[in-house]
C-alpha cells in the first residue's frame, strides 16, 4: 500500500452500529434457539437467565432481530441487485474459494455477499412470521396446531440456514482480510476496494482501479 | 318411596316417568345403572325433555308436559285390554273385586257428586258397597259390573293408543313400545320400579299422576316387591325428614292430621281419624290412631297433658281454613299477615307468580329470614335492576335476617327418600354468629314465653304449658331431640297378654312404636320415628352395609321408618299362600311359623296365610286400591285433565277442559293466560350442577353451569329465528324473564290433535342474589293455581311465548 | 414430581434413558361413556382437589361449562347431540389427557425434564421445568395442554399422580357416582371395558367399542364408546397418533443432523483456512 493514500470509508457509522447491534441478537437468537433445538444445548439456557427467562426473551429478541434487519436491508438493496458480472462469479465460486478466480468488475458486494443478502432476507422474513406463529402465549392460540406444528418445521428449518449462511458470512470476514476491519473501524485501503471492489471504486473515486 | 334406593337394583325395568333422577339424583341413580348393569333393566324415559336420565336410556319418548294421566290411563287400557295383569296379585291383593256403591258414576269428565258453584265433589258416593256388618261386598269372579276391576275397565278404555298419542303427542308405535316393556313385568318374577320426582307433582294433577301409578304397579302385581315400587325422589336432602315431622300444615308428625275446627274435642277428633276394618278379621293398623296422637300430646305438652283434660288437645291450634303456602301468599297479598318468618324458605323465588309475591311481601309489616344465605326473600325491597325492578322507598316492611347453618355445619338425622335416617356430623364450624336452626328457634321461644309471663296476653297457655326438657333450654341438643321424637315411658309398659312382662321401664327410651300407648303412659314426638333412638343407642348413627340377601335390604345401616322396614307392604312379595311369587325375588314370605325374610315384615309376624289377613295393613280393608274412594279430591279413579293453561283448546276425553276441583283465586284466574297470546308450553326443571337456589353463590358451582338459560327446540327456534347463545325474552301473562337461547334438538315440535305444539324448557337455580351471572327468578313465570289435594303450583306446565331480543354475547 | 424419580420412565428432551431397576404396573382410568350422565361431579372433584377455580362465565348455549379446558378446567365434560340411524343421542364424554404411551407432548417439549412419562403410564408435567414455549400442546393429538397466561406454565390432568402415589384412586373417579369412571391396572379395566360391549351390543349398540387407540401406543384413559364406530361424534380423532408433522419438527435425528451440519459449517471454515489461507489484497503487507 502507497503510504500515505488516504483510507476509504466503506460502512458509515450507523450502519456499522446496526451491523454490530444485530450481531449480538442474532447470537442471543442463536444460542438460546440451539438450546431450544436440541437438548444437548439445553444448558446454554443457564446462560441466559434459565429456561423460562430465555424462552420469554427469545421471541421479543427475534422481533428486535427484524426491526433492525429489514431497514439495514432495504438500505442495502441497492447494491445487492443481481448483475450479468454476478453470473459470472456465481459460475467460479469454487475456483474463487480457491483463490484461483478473481473478478474484475465487483461493485460494493461482490456476488458471495449478494447470495447471502437474499438468502437472509427469506430466511429472517420466514422466521419472523413462523416465530409469530409459535409465540405463546399472545399469538399461537391463533392458529390450529397443524399451522403451528408446520411453522415450528419451518422456524427450524430455517434457523438452520441462517446459522449456516451466517457461519459461512462470518467466515468469509475473517478470510477476506480488511473486511473485519471495515466493519468495525468502517474504512478500507484503497488498494482493498481496488483489488476486492474495483468497479465501487471507481464509482466513488472516479479512478480506474 | 315405598321402595329404597338400593332395591331400584333388584328391577327389571325402571321407568321413569315425571323426574329425572340422572339430574336431580345423580347419587341415587347409581342403582339405576347397577339394575342396568347388573340385572340387565331396561331404562324407560318418559319426559317433555330428552334429558341427562333420557342419555343413558334404552327407550324414550317426549310426551307433552301436563298429559301424564292419558299416558298412564292408556297404559292401564292397554294390561286390562291384552290382559297383561298379574292376575292372582290384583285379585287377592288389590280392591278390583269390591263392589262399589250404587250412585257411583263417571260423566263428561266429571265424578258423581260434583257442586260446580262450590268446585268440589260431595264424595259419599264414591264408597264400597257395605253388607249388614259394615264390611265391604266383594264378587271374587270379578265379572259383576260393579265391581272395582269393571268399572277400572270401563272408565279407561276411552283411552286408547290413538287417542293417547293426540292427547300428550306420544307416537303410537312408542307408546306401545313402551306399553309392552311395561306389561312384561306383569310376570310374576319381573318387576318394574316407578321413579318420579316434582315432574309429576307439580301439576294441578300431580297426585293423581302419581295415583294412576299406584294403579299401573298394582295391576302389575310390582307392589311390596323387591325392585318394585312407585318411588318418590325427594328433591332437598331432609325433605323427607320434614315431611315425616309435620312441615306440611295440613300434617301433625307421623302424618296424624292436623285437627280442624269441627273437630272440638279429642274423641271427636279422634273418632274422624280410626278406621275400622272393612274386611273381616281384617288386621288395621291405623286402628291405632289413638295411641299416636295421645304419645305425642304427651311429648309436645308433658305434665300438663291429662287424661282429665284430654292430654292437652285444647292447646292445639286448630284449623279454620287451609295454610298450605300459596294460600299464605294469597293472604299477604290481601294485607290481611302482619309478619312472616321464613326458615330454610326462599318464597320470593319459590312460589309461582315472583310479581305477586314481591307485592305480597311488600304488604307485611315484618318478615324474618332464618338462612344460611342472603336469600332473595331478604333482600327483595332491594333493586337490581331488570332483575328484580323494585322501588325501595315504597316498601316499608321492615326484614330481619338471622343467620343460620348450613348442614355440614350441623349435627343430626337426614332422612332420605327411602325413609331412611341417617346421623351426620359437623364437618366445620359455623361462621360468624351463625347459629344452629334449632337454637334460633329455642331463643325465639324464651323470649316469646318470657313476654308472656311478664305480660299475660290472649291465650298464653299453648306456649306457657309447652313441655320444655332440654338440659340446655337456650340450646336444645340434637340428641335431646332425636330422643323425643323416638318416644320413651313415662311408665313401665307392659304387655297386653302378659302384664307381668315388661316392655319398656318408666324413662326408657321405646324400641317401637307397638309400646306407644293411649293412656299417657308413653310419649313419642313422631311415632313413625320411634326405634331411632333407642336404649340400644341412635339406631340411625349405624354404618354396617351388610346385605345377607343381596337385594339391598342393610338393616344394619341407619333405621328406616317404620320399624326399620325397608320395602313397605312387602308382605305383598309373597303370594296369598305366603309362598314367593317366583325364584327371583324371595323376600317376605311365610316360613311355617312366622313371616320372615332379609326385611322386617310389614304383617302381623305370626299372622298365618289362612287366616286370610289381607296385606296391605294401613289400609282398613287390607288391599290396594285400584278405586281410591274419597281419597282424592278429583275422584276415584284418575282422568286426565289439560293443565290450567293449556296450549289445546279442550279436553279430547270430554267436556271438562281442566281440573274442576283445583283451588284458583279470583285475582290469579285474571293472571292466567290464553294460548292465543302465549302459543308454546313452558316447563320448569332443575339442573344437576346446582342446588335450588343456594348454590349459584357457590363459586366452583356457578363456573359448571354460569347463567340462566332456557332449552328450545330447533324447529320452534327456526320458526322465531332464534340463534344458540342468543338473548331471548320468555314472556308468560305474569311477567318475563331474560335469558340465553340454548337451541336444541332435544325439545321436539310434537303433534297433538293436529296441531303442533312447542316447549320451552326453563331451568330454575338463578337470581339476582348471585356468584353466578344474575338472573331473573324463573318463577316470575307460572301462574298461581295448585293441585286439589295437596296444593302443589303447577310449576311444570304453563303457557308462554319467547322472542329474541338481541344476538349472543349481550346482557 | 408426586412419584419418584424412580418410576419416571420417559423424560422431555432428555439425551439419556431413565431409570429402569424397577417397574410398577402399568394403570389406566376407565370412562365408561354408557354409564356416564355428565353430572360433572368430576369437574368439581378435581377443581376441589387440585385447588383449581376456573371464572364464572357466561353460557354460550351449550350444557358444556366452562366453554373449553383451560389451566384451571383439567377436565370437562363435554355435549354433543346428534341423530344417529334415526335415534337422537345426547354423546356426553369426559375430556381430559389420555395419557398416551407415545405422547406427542413429551416428544415436543424441548426443556429437559418438564415433562416426565412414570413406569405406571401417567404423563406428568413438572411445571417447575416448564418454560411456557407450547410446544407441547402443539405436540398434543387431542388438543389437551392449556398455557395459563399469568405464569407461562402449561397444565393438564395428572391423573392425580399425587394421589396414585400413596394408593388412591383419582378424585373423579372416587366421586362419580355411577360407577362410569373406575381405576386400576390396565389390563383390567380393558377387560372390564370389554365386558361392557356384550351388554351394549344387546341393547342396539353394535358398533360398541373400547377407544385405546394404537397410533399413540395405547392410552392410560380408555373409554367405552356405545357408538365405537364413531369417536368423532364424541369429539375425539378417530385414529389418532401423533403428527408427523410433530414427528419431523421434534425429531432427535433431524435435529442431530442439523447440529452436526451446523458444526460441519465451522469444521470445514477450519480446513478451508488451513489449506487455501487467507485472500489478501497481492502485494499490501500485513499491518
Amino acid at each position: 500500500m502507497p503510504e500515505g493514500e488516504p483510507l476509504i470509508e466503506r460502512h458509515s457509522v450507523n450502519e456499522r452500529v446496526v451491523h454490530w447491534a444485530i450481531a449480538i441478537v442474532f447470537v442471543f437468537l442463536f444460542l438460546s434457539g440451539l438450546a431450544l433445538f436440541h437438548p444437548l444445548f439445553f444448558w446454554m439456557s443457564a446462560l441466559f437467565g434459565g429456561g423460562p427467562f430465555m424462552r420469554w426473551l427469545h421471541p421479543i429478541a427475534g422481533v428486535a432481530l427484524a426491526v433492525l434487519f429489514f431497514p439495514y436491508a432495504f438500505a442495502l438493496v441497492k447494491d445487492n441487485r443481481w448483475l450479468p458480472e454476478d453470473e459470472e462469479w456465481r459460475k467460479h465460486m469454487w475456483a474463487y474459494m480457491r483463490r484461483e478466480y478473481h473478478p474484475t468488475g465487483t461493485h460494493k458486494y461482490n456476488a458471495g455477499q449478494k447470495l447471502m443478502y437474499w438468502s437472509m432476507v427469506p430466511v429472517i422474513a420466514v422466521l419472523l412470521v413462523t416465530g409469530i406463529v409459535m409465540w405463546q402465549p399472545w399469538f399461537a392460540p391463533l392458529f390450529s396446531p397443524d399451522l403451528r406444528r408446520i411453522g415450528g418445521i419451518l422456524h427450524a428449518i430455517s434457523a438452520f440456514v441462517m446459522f449456516v449462511g451466517i457461519g459461512i458470512h462470518v467466515y468469509a470476514a475473517y478470510w477476506t482480510r480488511g473486511s473485519i476491519r471495515a466493519m468495525v473501524r468502517g474504512t478500507v485501503s484503497q488498494a482493498w476496494a481496488r483489488f476486492h471492489h474495483p468497479a465501487w471504486y471507481r464509482e466513488i473515486t472516479g479512478k480506474n482501479p | 318411596m315405598t321402595n329404597h334406593w338400593v332395591d331400584i337394583k333388584n328391577a327389571d325395568v325402571v321407568l321413569v316417568m315425571g323426574g329425572n333422577p340422572a339430574e336431580a339424583h345423580p347419587c341415587g341413580f347409581k342403582w339405576v345403572v347397577e339394575a342396568k348393569i347388573k340385572n340387565k333393566a331396561r331404562l324407560v324415559v318418559v319426559d317433555p325433555r330428552f334429558n341427562r336420565t333420557a342419555s343413558v336410556a334404552d327407550v324414550y319418548t317426549p310426551i307433552r308436559s301436563g298429559t301424564d294421566i292419558a299416558f298412564t290411563g292408556g297404559v292401564i287400557n292397554y294390561l286390562l285390554s291384552k290382559d297383561k295383569i298379574q292376575h292372582e296379585y290384583v285379585r287377592s291383593f288389590t280392591n278390583a273385586p269390591f263392589l262399589v256403591k250404587e250412585g257411583y258414576r263417571f260423566e263428561d269428565g266429571l265424578f258423581s257428586g260434583y257442586d260446580a258453584g262450590k268446585r268440589t265433589y260431595d264424595r259419599s258416593t264414591w264408597a264400597y258397597e257395605l253388607d249388614k256388618d259394615g264390611h265391604a261386598r266383594v264378587d271374587m269372579t270379578m265379572q259383576d259390573p260393579r265391581c272395582v276391576l269393571q268399572l277400572l275397565k270401563k272408565h279407561y278404555s276411552r283411552y286408547t293408543p290413538e287417542k293417547v298419542s293426540e292427547i300428550t303427542g306420544v307416537a303410537k308405535e312408542k307408546f306401545l313400545q313402551i306399553c309392552e316393556i311395561i306389561a312384561s313385568t306383569s310376570a310374576p318374577d319381573r318387576t318394574m320400579t316407578h321413579l318420579y320426582a316434582l315432574g309429576w307433582t307439580q301439576h294441578t294433577v300431580g297426585s293423581q299422576n302419581i295415583r294412576s301409578m299406584a294403579m299401573i304397579q298394582l295391576l302389575l302385581g310390582n307392589m311390596g316387591m323387591p325392585g318394585g315400587g312407585v318411588n318418590a325422589l325427594r328433591g332437598h336432602s331432609n325433605v323427607q325428614g320434614y315431611t315425616d315431622l309435620g312441615l306440611l300444615w295440613h300434617l301433625l308428625p307421623g302424618y296424624l292430621g292436623v285437627p280442624l275446627e269441627k273437630d272440638e274435642t279429642l274423641a271427636k277428633y279422634m273418632e274422624a281419624r280410626t278406621p275400622k276394618p272393612l274386611r273381616p278379621g281384617q288386621m288395621n293398623y291405623w286402628g291405632n290412631f289413638p295411641k299416636f296422637m295421645v304419645s305425642l300430646l304427651k311429648a309436645w305438652y308433658g305434665p300438663a297433658a291429662t287424661k282429665e283434660n284430654d292430654f292437652a288437645y285444647a292447646l292445639l291450634p286448630k284449623a279454620d281454613r287451609a295454610y298450605d303456602m300459596v294460600s299464605i301468599g294469597e293472604l299477604m297479598a290481601q294485607g290481611k299477615m302482619s309478619g312472616l318468618i321464613c326458615q330454610g324458605h326462599n318464597p320470593l323465588a319459590s312460589l309461582p307468580d315472583k310479581t305477586k309475591t314481591s307485592a305480597a311481601l311488600s304488604k307485611l309489616k315484618w318478615l324474618v329470614s332464618i338462612d344460611p344465605l342472603a336469600t332473595e326473600t331478604s333482600v327483595f325491597w332491594q333493586n337490581h335492576g331488570e332483575y328484580n325492578d323494585v322501588d325501595p322507598s315504597k316498601i316499608q316492611t321492615e326484614v330481619f335476617r338471622l343467620p343460620a347453618v348450613t348442614f355440614a355445619e350441623d349435627e343430626g338425622s337426614f332422612t332420605n327418600s327411602g325413609r331412611t335416617l341417617q346421623w351426620h356430623y359437623p364437618a366445620t364450624e359455623p361462621p360468624g354468629e351463625a347459629k344452629s336452626d334449632s337454637e334460633i328457634m329455642a331463643q325465639l321461644y324464651r323470649r316469646v314465653r318470657a313476654l308472656y309471663e311478664k305480660e299475660g296476653g290472649a291465650v298464653p297457655e299453648p306456649i306457657l304449658q309447652l313441655h320444655w326438657p332440654y338440659r340446655n333450654a337456650g340450646d336444645p341438643s340434637v340428641q335431646e331431640i332425636a330422643k323425643e321424637y323416638n318416644g320413651y315411658a313415662l311408665a313401665d309398659v307392659v304387655d297386653p297378654k302378659d302384664h307381668t312382662k315388661v316392655l319398656a321401664k318408666a324413662g326408657e327410651q321405646l324400641a317401637t312404636f307397638a309400646h306407644l300407648r293411649d293412656d299417657g303412659s308413653t310419649a313419642a314426638g313422631c311415632w313413625i320415628y320411634t326405634g331411632a333412638f333407642t336404649e340400644k343407642g341412635n339406631m340411625t348413627a349405624r354404618r354396617d352395609p351388610s346385605d345377607p340377601s343381596g337385594l339391598g335390604a342393610t338393616l344394619n345401616w341407619g333405621f328406616a321408618w317404620p320399624v326399620n322396614r325397608r320395602v313397605l307392604y312387602n308382605r305383598a312379595s309373597a303370594d296369598p299362600s305366603g309362598k314367593p311369587w317366583g325364584p327371583k325375588h324371595r323376600y317376605v314370605s311365610w316360613n311355617g311359623k312366622a313371616w320372615a325374610g332379609p326385611d322386617v315384615p310389614d304383617f302381623a309376624p305370626t299372622s298365618a296365610p289362612q287366616e286370610g289377613v289381607s296385606p296391605f295393613i294401613m289400609q282398613p280393608e287390607g288391599v290396594g286400591r285400584l278405586f281410591a274412594l274419597d281419597k282424592m279430591a278429583e275422584g276415584p279413579f284418575p282422568e286426565h285433565y289439560e293443565p290450567v293453561e293449556s296450549p289445546v283448546d279442550k279436553n279430547a276425553l270430554h267436556a271438562t277442559k281442566s281440573n274442576p276441583v283445583a283451588r284458583i283465586y279470583k285475582d290469579d284466574k285474571e293472571r292466567l293466560g290464553t294460548s292465543a297470546e302465549f302459543p308454546y308450553v313452558g316447563t320448569t326443571y332443575r339442573l344437576t350442577e346446582h342446588y335450588h337456589y343456594w348454590t349459584k353463590n357457590v363459586p366452583l358451582l356457578a363456573t359448571l353451569q354460569p347463567q340462566l338459560f332456557v332449552e328450545i327446540g330447533e324447529g320452534l327456534a327456526a320458526k322465531k329465528g332464534i340463534k344458540n347463545g342468543d338473548r331471548v325474552e320468555v314472556r308468560s301473562k305474569r311477567g318475563k324473564i331474560t335469558a340465553v337461547a340454548m337451541v336444541t334438538k332435544r325439545i321436539q315440535t310434537l303433534k297433538v290433535a293436529g296441531k303442533e305444539v312447542d316447549t320451552v324448557g326453563i331451568p330454575l337455580h338463578y337470581g339476582f342474589v348471585s356468584v353466578a351471572k344474575k338472573g331473573h327468578l324463573t318463577n316470575t313465570l307460572p301462574p298461581v293455581v295448585g293441585d286439589a289435594n295437596a296444593q302443589t303450583p303447577e310449576y311444570k306446565a304453563f303457557l308462554v311465548d319467547v322472542q329474541k331480543i338481541s344476538g349472543p354475547g349481550q346482557v | 414430581m408426586a412419584l419418584q424419580s424412580l418410576d419416571i420412565k420417559n423424560r422431555s428432551a432428555s439425551t439419556s434413558p431413565g431409570p429402569s431397576a424397577r417397574s410398577t404396573l402399568e394403570l389406566a382410568k376407565l370412562i365408561d361413556v354408557s354409564r356416564c350422565i355428565g353430572c360433572k361431579a368430576c369437574q368439581a372433584a378435581c377443581m376441589e382437589w387440585n385447588d383449581l377455580r376456573d371464572h364464572v362465565g357466561v353460557n354460550e348455549g351449550f350444557y358444556t361449562n366452562p366453554a373449553d379446558l383451560s389451566d384451571q378446567s383439567w377436565t370437562l365434560m363435554r355435549f354433543y347431540e346428534e341423530n344417529i340411524e334415526g335415534s337422537l343421542q345426547w354423546l356426553i364424554l369426559k375430556d381430559g389427557c389420555l395419557h398416551c404411551s407415545d405422547p406427542g407432548c413429551l416428544k415436543a417439549c424441548p426443556s429437559p425434564g418438564a415433562i416426565v412419562q412414570y413406569s405406571n403410564g401417567i404423563v406428568d408435567f413438572h411445571q417447575e421445568s416448564c418454560i411456557g414455549c407450547g410446544y407441547c400442546i402443539s405436540g398434543c393429538p387431542f388438543n389437551i395442554p392449556r398455557l395459563r397466561k399469568e405464569d407461562s406454565k402449561v397444565y393438564k390432568c395428572t391423573l392425580c399422580s399425587d394421589r396414585v402415589s400413596v394408593g388412591l384412586e383419582p378424585a373423579c373417579i372416587k366421586t362419580c357416582p355411577t360407577g362410569a369412571l373406575h381405576f386400576g391396572s390396565k389390563e383390567s379395566m380393558l377387560i372390564e371395558a370389554n365386558g361392557r360391549l356384550d351388554d351394549l351390543r344387546e341393547r342396539g349398540f353394535k358398533s360398541a367399542a373400547v377407544y385405546d387407540p394404537q397410533g399413540v401406543g395405547g392410552t392410560h384413559v380408555v373409554y367405552v364408546l356405545p357408538h365405537g364406530d364413531r369417536p368423532e361424534s364424541y369429539g375425539l380423532p378417530k385414529n389418532p397418533s401423533v403428527s408427523p408433522l410433530v414427528a419431523l419438527w421434534r425429531s432427535g435425528f433431524a435435529r442431530t443432523v442439523g447440529v452436526i451440519t451446523m458444526f460441519g459449517v465451522l469444521v470445514a471454515g477450519i480446513l478451508h483456512y488451513m489449506r487455501h489461507g487467507p485472500l489478501e489484497v497481492p502485494g499490501e503487507k500485513k499491518e
